[in-house]
């Protein structure tokens, strides 16, 4: 019995309708209520001590019927999607931000981008829209036209203020100072003390969503790739595992230990260069160009053998694009051998140096209470002392054999910039732990096989943990099998908010270091 | 400190000893670029990159120019924080709605005589990505563009090789 259907049982009785056969896999459990349960439901969750992963609209104009609202909550390894509809002629639901911080920014924009009007919201400005788009283009209603040119219309955004003798307002960006994504990040100051620090993101939105709808099925996981260019491996991964639940699909045994090792290799790669940025932006050089180098050996290596420096395409659904020959084996096995070596030498510098170790020890804390408060995944949640990872939760082969793999997943409790930086640490030196073992003991096989179209209206969902944490794809095919959803949650979607909290009681120069620590993404978040 | 004093010593300059193909070509690339940057930029390229919308997968890319390997800053190219003091633009697509103002305005804010460099598939005609409501497509749709660098993303190599396509003339 499922701890999530019982708590939400035990409240709402049987206006918690439990579906079978709609949501794929059959392990994460789907129920519809009542739009007024919506946020009866999100109590019961909260009593449960179920975080809410994601929350999401649909146009369901096609089935007839109007707009669906739907929450995924999860619990340890369980998943639970609940669903409410809202009639087309009253695009309004209930907003659960009062029970669930993270639903703040998802519910703005579910009513930026599908006009659906969270009632009871404490705030109603757009995100990702922006002021100058005009107020009824909403892009992922059936009836918007994507090819359109949006017209700008006259309109300003209201900035939070805060007022008093010195205080001064610090705007950053969209175009920053080094090689990075936009966003605008508004500062209010006391001399070098941070007041508040408000985000405001969506600059790189690009109408992912809206795109996967016009793709077909078969097409999407190259977008996938695209969502955000450093997670290509994770991304991919998600959109195809959610088409492989919608269609049933069982990719080969030797396909998903592919996967795995592409997934641990990006992993490593990302680590290691934001470990070097991280150090960099406390002023230790020395640090970055190092990391940099053995990441691109790393790249180099990938590039020679799978094809791609970051392995972009090469997860196709029904398993993967390419092999691996046993002299690439032999070449990995030796890489990481040098790699391990010169790694720890540099670990026990990080950890030797004093001065390094001012800057990031006790900066930028993300209290535990506070990351699960708005809850965050993957290393952000870790450092926090959040025990969280779809490989363990929503695992796939090699992961689901515990007692041979052994994961460790890292966890810390202090929360500062030193916890993010060591989770990266220890989660490398697992990887590559992981990586030898795949290598030596990955079954042979074919690495693909044939997916066939979904049928219509069915729901399709994965959950992979990328090198910044759990990636949630969602899919919904419509009334004759085509795409008439994509939902894409990046951890950056959660995790930008950690950041604004992180940086209060912190000085201004600590921010560049403070934002590296927690490194997400703009184009994942934006869309 | 002795520790770091070895591992630097003991990595040594990484950037010369490299043997395989594609670093013959960095080298050639290399010295036409800093003869090229010499000669028409006083030993200096200033380099501001914009990213008007790409999914950060081309910013790697352009990172990894500046690492020890690829070291760019041997050919005289430099990344500068100010549009106000940048020989050439570095811009990743494809251009977005909401970045299409930011875009121009660090045009405007670029003295002339600017290069624009347009970087990957989608700064050369919006990618995967397209034209819609929220991508205008490739950069050349917003400002004009002097090269384009096909790539998804582009290699380091490739990069290398655009830049020198550009102060070339």
């Amino acid at each position: 019995m499922s701890m999530l259907k019982d708590a939400i049982t035990s409240l709402l009785g049987t206006d918690a309708q439990f579906v079978d056969g709609y949501q794929q896999p059959g392990r994460v459990l789907f129920c519809s209520v009542p739009r007024e349960k919506f946020v009866e439901a999100a109590r019961s969750m909260k009593k449960a001590y179920a975080l809410l992963a994601a929350e999401w609209a649909t146009d369901e104009t096609p089935f007839g019927k109007g707009y669906g609202i739907f929450a995924c909550y999860r619990w340890g390894a369980e998943y639970l999607i609940v669903k409410t509809e809202a009639p087309a002629d009253d695009p309004t639901f209930p907003s659960l931000t009062k029970k669930y911080v993270p639903a703040f920014r998802f519910e703005r924009q579910m009513q930026s981008l599908m006009g659906l009007t969270p009632v009871n919201h404490p705030d109603t400005r757009p995100w990702i829209k922006f002021e100058d788009w005009p107020a009824d283009a909403w892009p992922l209603r059936k009836s918007f036209d994507p090819s359109q040119r949006l017209a700008r219309v006259h309109g300003e955004y209201q900035w939070i203020k805060s007022e008093g003798e010195g205080v001064y307002e610090i705007p950053v960006g969209p175009v920053h100072a080094g090689i990075i994504e936009p966003g605008h990040f508004r500062f209010q100051a006391v001399g070098e003390d941070v007041l508040n620090l408000e985000e405001r993101l969506g600059y790189v939105h690009k109408g992912i969503e809206k795109r996967f709808e016009s793709l077909p099925w078969e097409q999407g996981f190259r977008l996938a790739g695209r969502v955000s260019g450093d997670t290509t491996v994770a991304h991919s991964l998600g959109y195809c595992m959610a088409l492989e639940s919608l269609t049933q699909c069982n990719p080969p045994e030797r396909a998903h230990w592919l996967r795995a090792l592409f997934l641990e290799r990006e992993r490593i790669a990302n680590h290691l260069g934001d470990i070097g940025a991280i150090c960099n932006d406390a002023a230790f050089a020395f640090m970055l160009y190092q990391m940099m180098r053995l990441k691109e050996s790393l790249l180099r290596t990938n590039h020679r053998l799978f094809g791609h420096r970051f392995i972009m395409d090469r997860i196709v659904p029904g398993g993967v694009a390419v092999d691996i020959e046993p002299r690439g084996k032999e070449e990995i096995l030796t890489e990481l051998d040098r790699l391990s070596r010169d790694f720890e030498k540099l670990v026990v510098i990080y950890e030797e140096n004093p001065s390094l170790e001012d800057r990031v020890r006790t900066t930028g804390v993300l209290k535990p209470a506070m990351a699960r408060e708005i809850c965050a995944v993957g290393i952000v949640a870790r450092a926090s002392g959040m025990n969280l990872d779809c490989r363990i939760f929503n695992p796939f082969p090699p992961y689901d054999q515990y007692d041979r793999l052994e994961l460790d997943v890292p966890v810390m409790i202090t929360g500062d910039v030193h916890a993010r930086t060591w989770v990266r640490v220890r989660e490398v030196r697992e990887s590559i732990r992981i990586i030898r073992w795949i290598l030596e003991n990955m079954p042979s096989g074919p690495i693909s096989s044939p997916v066939i179209a979904p049928g219509p209206d069915k729901a399709g969902f994965a959950a992979v943990e990328g090198w910044r944490g759990e990636i949630i794809y969602w899919l919904q095919s419509g009334p004759q099998g085509q795409v008439n959803r994509c939902m894409v949650r990046d951890p950056s979607s959660v995790n930008w908010l950690g950041l604004e909290q992180a940086i209060h009681g912190n000085i201004v120069p600590d921010f560049p270091l403070c934002n590296k620590s927690f490194n997400q993404s703009y184009s994942g978040h934006d869309l | 400190m002795i520790r770091i004093l070895r591992q630097i010593f003991r990595t040594g300059i990484v950037t010369e000893e490299l043997p395989r193909e594609a670093d013959a070509e960095i080298r050639e690339t290399g010295s036409r670029l800093e003869e090229a940057i010499r000669r028409r930029f006083r030993g200096s390229l200033t380099i501001r990159q914009v990213d008007a919308g790409s999914c950060n997968g081309c910013e790697l890319e352009i990172h990894a120019i500046n690492n020890p390997i690829y070291n760019c800053e041997r050919f005289g190219i430099h990344f500068t924080a100010s549009p106000r003091f940048a020989d050439m633009l570095l811009v990743t697509g494809p251009v977005s709605h909401n970045m299409e103002i930011a875009l121009r305005r660090t045009y405007v804010a670029t003295p002339p005589p600017k290069l624009v460099v347009a970087v990957g598939d989608c700064g050369c005609n919006g990618g995967v990505f397209g034209e819609s409501y929220a991508s205008l497509g490739g950069v050349h749709k917003v400002v004009p563009v002097d090269v384009f660098i096909p790539g998804c993303p582009p290699t380091p190599t490739a990069l290398l090789q655009g830049i020198l396509k550009a102060v070339e003339g």
